[in-house]
């Protein structure tokens, strides 16, 4: 692949009701936050990716409705529905296309205008499941349930996710959520759909964020510090529930296996410093772990446990605070990535771990982690 | 842009989007209502290819994407590959009283699982791999919902 760089970043603070900024409001502090921090001006960008939805918007068009606030008129405009992640990766490809020098790439999301499982239960097949009443938290606990039971995995392991990711939250400004929690508070918290309780949930958020995209040309010429795509892959499994393995993670397995196929890493758990993965219940930190290749399939729970995916430890995992500290829907996948640029930049604050020279983000879309976007980052080119 | 928001309530435009829709459920779809309509049947679809039998119907085997050509009757009984137990759920949502469950189910004679309801079991009654049956409502309307949810069977089976 023709080297392509993240030259720029700009994330809202995510909040529970952002009542003050309507949705193009944040888009435009998140562009304005990304163009700052690549150091250029709006006639700088080539075109244009907006990723949204319009279920939760509440409009037809929503990726249209942006475009004051993302700068993007006389430009080649796109738009992606769909997972931040996955936008990104649309907008490096208009790169490689080679019509391109730079891509703008904004998300945004507001949980907090609509009610989250009246949208969630959208998602789902009209005629077969939809008035069966299923939406996200529920859909999940069914995925979760197989998976625990199929390897073991412990409500306690699925509690030191929450702990951990949520105390994390508070070296990050822009997370929602941070909370000092202990295993036994997660556990003692009410289940929504067993096995997942409350505290295995992510909040309703409202956010936005921007990153820009650039040929190693065009980033040469810039004064930011270049993060470089090594690899980016993404992956789909089947729709409806009952055609997959719940327990299983086959379509990430292949978006893994390509996307660090691309990036020359041979043995993930020794190549890659830090991840950020899509950790929406805390059951998926272990499952995603396991589909990315850190760990044997059924051993995310144990590596959890080891401390080995806190800060400080040999793979730290959403030190951000993850998903579970703040989950705009969208924009928490792009969020991942912004989280893994950072870090290789070494501008990651307070949070900042050492020696980051590999990261790895992931997004998810569809119910349960139907498709998969894996992108592995990296300071050299 | 200042301070003369600090006494104001940001104002918020509460409103519904109400559109009509009309989901058709093709002609594969319709034989599957029809037959848990009149016949309290469930139907699924076979892949002249592979022989994978399809549940809920469907045209083609994702597969090898090749054609479903024969319809197979499936028993109204099957296996719990996994379950839920809801316990909060949005009022609009919950299509039965609270706690009830969601079950992945695979129907006798089906090599793929499918969505319903659970209901009728006991507090710590549900457990992977137990069978479970159909309770038919009794006005059905060619609809999913004409299976009002699967139980716990009774008895030996
Ligand atoms: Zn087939």
């Amino acid at each position: 692949m023709e080297p392509v760089a993240i030259v720029g970043v700009g994330m809202t603070e995510m909040r529970r009701e952002r009542k003050a900024d309507g949705y193009a409001d944040l888009v435009y502090e998140a562009t304005r936050k990304a163009l700052d921090d690549a150091g250029m001006e709006i006639a700088e960008v080539d075109n244009v990716i907006t990723v949204s939805n319009d279920f939760f918007d509440g409009r037809t068009i929503s990726s249209m409705a942006v475009q004051d606030a993302c700068g993007s008129f006389d430009k080649n405009v796109s738009t992606v529905e769909g997972d931040g992640t996955f936008g990104a990766a649309y907008g490096l490809m208009r790169i490689l296309s080679g019509s391109f020098g730079t891509t703008l790439v904004c998300v945004h999301h507001k949980g907090s205008e609509s009610q989250m499982p009246l949208i969630t239960n959208a998602m789902f097949d009209p005629l077969y499941e939809r008035f069966l009443g299923i939406e996200a938290v529920s859909s999940s606990a069914l995925q979760a349930r197989a998976y625990m039971e199929k390897y073991g995995i412990t409500e306690e392991q699925c509690a030191l996710v929450s702990v951990k990711n949520h105390r994390n939250a508070f070296a990050n400004p822009v997370a929602q959520l941070p909370l000092e929690l202990t295993v036994e508070q997660v556990l003692a918290s009410p289940y929504i759909a067993d096995p997942i309780k409350l505290l295995d949930c992510c909040p309703v958020s409202d956010g936005a964020s921007a990153v820009i995209l650039a040929s190693e040309e065009r980033a040469k010429k810039l004064a930011a510090k270049p993060v470089w795509v090594k690899g980016v892959a993404y992956c789909s499994d089947a729709y409806h529930l009952g055609d997959r393995d719940l327990s299983d993670v086959r379509a990430l397995e292949e978006a893994a296996r390509k996307a660090y196929a691309m990036a020359g890493i041979g043995d993930p758990a020794r190549e890659v410093d830090l991840v950020e993965l899509y950790d929406a219940f805390t059951y998926m930190e272990l499952m995603w772990l396991e589909g990315l290749g850190f760990c044997a399939r059924g051993e995310g729970g144990k590596l959890t446990a080891s401390g080995d995916t806190a800060p400080g430890g040999r793979l730290p995992v959403n030190v951000s605070g993850g998903c579970l500290s703040g989950n705009p829907v969208l924009v928490a996948g792009l969020n991942r990535v912004i989280e893994c640029v950072l870090q290789v930049r070494g501008d990651a604050g307070e949070r900042q771990v050492d020696g980051v020279r590999t990261a790895v983000a992931h997004g998810i879309n569809g119910p349960c982690g139907q498709s998969h976007c894996v992108w592995v980052l990296g300071g050299e080119k | 842009m200042g301070d003369w928001r600090e006494d104001q309530e940001l104002v918020v435009m509460e409103g519904r989007i109400k559109v009509p829709y009309r989901w058709f459920a093709g002609e594969v779809g319709t034989r599957y209502f029809e037959s848990l309509r009149d016949e309290r049947k469930f139907l699924g679809t076979k892949c002249g290819a592979c022989g994978k039998v399809y549940h809920i119907p469907r045209r083609n085997c994702p597969d090898c994407f090749a054609e479903c050509s024969e319809w197979v009757e499936l028993g109204s009984a099957g296996t719990l590959e996994t379950y839920t137990v809801v316990r909060r759920q949005h009022p609009q949502l919950a299509p039965l009283p609270l706690p009830y469950g969601y079950g992945v189910i695979r129907l006798d004679g089906a090599d793929t699982g499918f969505l319903h309801l659970l209901y009728e079991f006991e507090e710590g009654g549900l457990a992977t791999g137990m069978r479970v049956e159909a309770v038919f409502a009794d006005e059905r309307e060619g609809r999913i919902l004409d299976v009002r949810y699967f139980r716990p069977t009774k008895g030996v089976s």
